[in-house]
């Protein structure tokens, strides 16, 4: 279990202000200076030996993607966008730390966007976080007076701004390319990768997009050093990590522990345990919708990180964590997220444009029972067709829920299908 | 630091009335952000938030002075649910529809909003009053359910709180 030193986050639950004067207490702001003197290599190589692995769902490992930044600029600015457009179903982390401590990302933003040259920093908000918006325009004022950013940022002569900039409801803006047209003011599609951000991306300059929770711990970890923090939790897997429990536990919450706790662990310790006892238990979805769904026989034992959760054929994601007990109409449950993906898919490739409407419908029969057994197997080969034909991970994310469904939960299906068609002979 | 909200209280007031049409009042919006590299949206947010709409005479406007053209402002307005194309009831009130506050009885308070508007998600009322719309996820979910009222945001509302939100403003 993590203890209270080695905790990050010492503010997720709004204890005390979120103000510039209270965030200094808790050590934010801390000779940031200092730092940035240390240079950029430092601060690179510091990020690649902490080991963090990106915290906004696919885990690619943040000091890497930083040292993709080119080295000199062309003559081009560099950007650092921030990805706070925190959508994805059963995750509620960023919006704690935004509306709790600001100034943790603030100060990230400055260390990182040192780190990758870059000129500005943009954070690209959801639109229905009215108040986290609030908070973070006030918390960036705070900033500016104090001269933690701006012209001279830290007292170092680097110049360094950072921006808000608000979504407008579409869930496709937390994908890296499509946030990054969304800034620019276009329709939130994404782009078709290469050219990476890295190289082409905000206004057509060298940008790195990165999670909220990435960049937030990066001034810890800088501060007490790359070592410190892989020195958690399990190898290629470090760190502390904020996990969102929702669903049917006791004491739904979000907290931050070390990578690879085990996931009963998780629950028991933190969430005041399932609904009913552990043996009340129906399925988890371990990192957000976008990830298949374990079962209760998986759930026993596997560890909360990325490897674990990848070799159990599910993923990490962003570590929401979806608690269901036996109440629970999992099929209803799936056809309500592909309901979800139907809506939110912005239409730009065909297989996930047509793909998720006939998923959602095909799931919307099955939940009644009004279905042919043939269609199951159809359904998957609807999600296999998807599933890697699309510029985006939407149409993954799409179909990884159903897979997941019918991984382990066909029999149930098949059992409702039938019924329904007893049903209807009877009468 | 750049003034992003421009003259604030201006548009509050605006706001709080729901002006009607005034093509002096919207350029000045897109004149405010037209320099700004992706003002669209911006100024976007500012004419929602002014009109309470996005006026279809504002598309020629924003057109010219982004010098994109109308088909493309049309796309970006019609791809975010935030943009509307008709005007809302004087009174906007969001419901959430998200896990959370449907845990805690979101439905319950939806259909008894319903009832004592006579409209349903989505609708505006006849007379132009209240417009009653689905929200996901306000960010507030340990006191769901949650709507907002005008803007502001209202933490576990029961059906005696709603009730009293809406005789505050009724005609």
């Amino acid at each position: 279990m993590l203890a209270d030193k080695d905790r990050i986050f010492t503010n997720l639950y709004g204890y005390q202000s979120w103000q510039l004067g209270a965030a200094k207490k808790r050590g934010d702001w801390d000779n940031t200076k200092d730092i940035i003197e240390k240079g950029v290599d430092w601060i690179v190589n510091e990020m690649k030996s902490s080991g963090l692995r990106g915290r906004g769902g696919a885990g690619f490992p943040t000091g890497l993607k930083w040292s993709f930044m080119p080295r000199e600029s062309d003559g081009r600015p560099h950007y650092l966008v921030v990805n706070a457009d925190e959508g994805e179903p059963g995750t509620c982390k960023d919006r704690e730390i935004m509306r709790h401590d600001p100034h943790k990302l603030l100060e990230g933003c400055l260390v990182a966007g040192f780190g990758m040259r870059a000129e500005a920093a943009y954070i690209y908000i959801r639109g229905e976080f009215v108040h986290e918006a609030d908070v973070l325009d006030a918390a960036i004022e705070e900033a500016y007076a104090a001269g933690l950013i701006g012209e001279n940022a830290c007292g170092t002569g680097y110049k360094f701004d950072i921006y808000v900039h608000r979504g407008a409801g579409a869930y496709i803006c937390g994908e890296e390319t499509a946030l990054i047209e969304s800034i620019e003011g276009k329709k939130g599609q994404p782009r078709l990768k290469p050219p990476f951000p890295a190289n082409v991306g905000l206004y057509g300059c060298p940008t790195t997009v990165n999670n909220v929770e990435s960049i937030a711990v990066a001034p810890t970890i800088l501060r007490r050093g790359g070592a410190w923090f892989a020195g958690l939790g399990r190898e290629n897997n470090t760190g502390t990590k904020l996990f969102c429990i929702s669903g049917h536990v006791n004491k739904p919450c979000n907290v931050e522990e070390e990578m690879g706790i085990p996931l009963k662990e998780l629950i028991e310790k933190h969430a005041g345990g399932v609904r009913g006892g552990w043996d009340n238990l129906l399925a988890i979805i371990p990192g957000g919708s976008s990830v298949h769904m374990l079962p209760k026989d998986i759930c026993d034992t596997v560890l909360m990180d990325f490897d674990s959760l990848r070799a159990e054929g599910s993923g990490l994601g962003t570590a929401a964590v979806i608690v269901m007990d036996k109440s629970t109409d999992i099929i209803r449950a799936i056809a309500r997220l592909a309901a979800f993906y139907h809506h939110e898919s912005c239409g730009q490739c065909t297989p996930c444009r047509e793909g998720t409407g006939w998923m959602s419908r095909i799931m919307a029969r099955m939940v009644t029972g009004e279905a042919e057994l043939d269609e199951i197997d159809l359904l998957l080969d609807v999600t296999k067709k998807i599933e890697g034909h699309t510029i985006c991970a939407l149409g993954d994310a799409a179909a990884w829920p159903i897979q997941g469904l019918f991984r382990h939960f066909r029999p149930e299906v098949e059992r409702r299908i039938l019924a329904y068609k007893k049903s209807r002979n009877a009468a | 630091m750049p003034d992003k909200m421009g003259d604030k209280t201006r548009l509050e007031e605006a706001h709080s009335h729901k002006v009607s049409w005034n093509q002096a009042e919207a350029l000045q919006i897109i004149a405010q952000y037209a320099s700004l590299k992706g003002g669209l949206m911006e100024a976007l947010h500012g004419l929602q938030y002014f009109f309470g709409y996005i006026p279809a005479e504002s598309y020629a406007l924003l057109a010219a002075g982004f010098n994109l053209s109308e088909a493309e402002v049309y796309g970006v307005k019609s791809f975010y649910h935030d943009f509307t194309a008709a005007p809302k009831g004087r009174h906007v009130i969001q419901v959430c529809q998200a896990e959370a506050c449907q845990s805690r009885g979101s439905r319950a308070l939806t259909r008894h909003v319903q009832n004592q508007l006579g409209i349903t998600l989505g609708q505006t009322s006849p007379d132009g009053h209240f417009t009653l719309e689905a929200v996901y996820c306000l960010g507030n979910c340990a006191v769901s359910p949650n709507i907002t009222f005008d803007g502001r945001l209202h933490g576990r509302v029961s059906a005696d709180h709603m009730d009293h939100l809406l005789k505050k403003v009724a005609l």
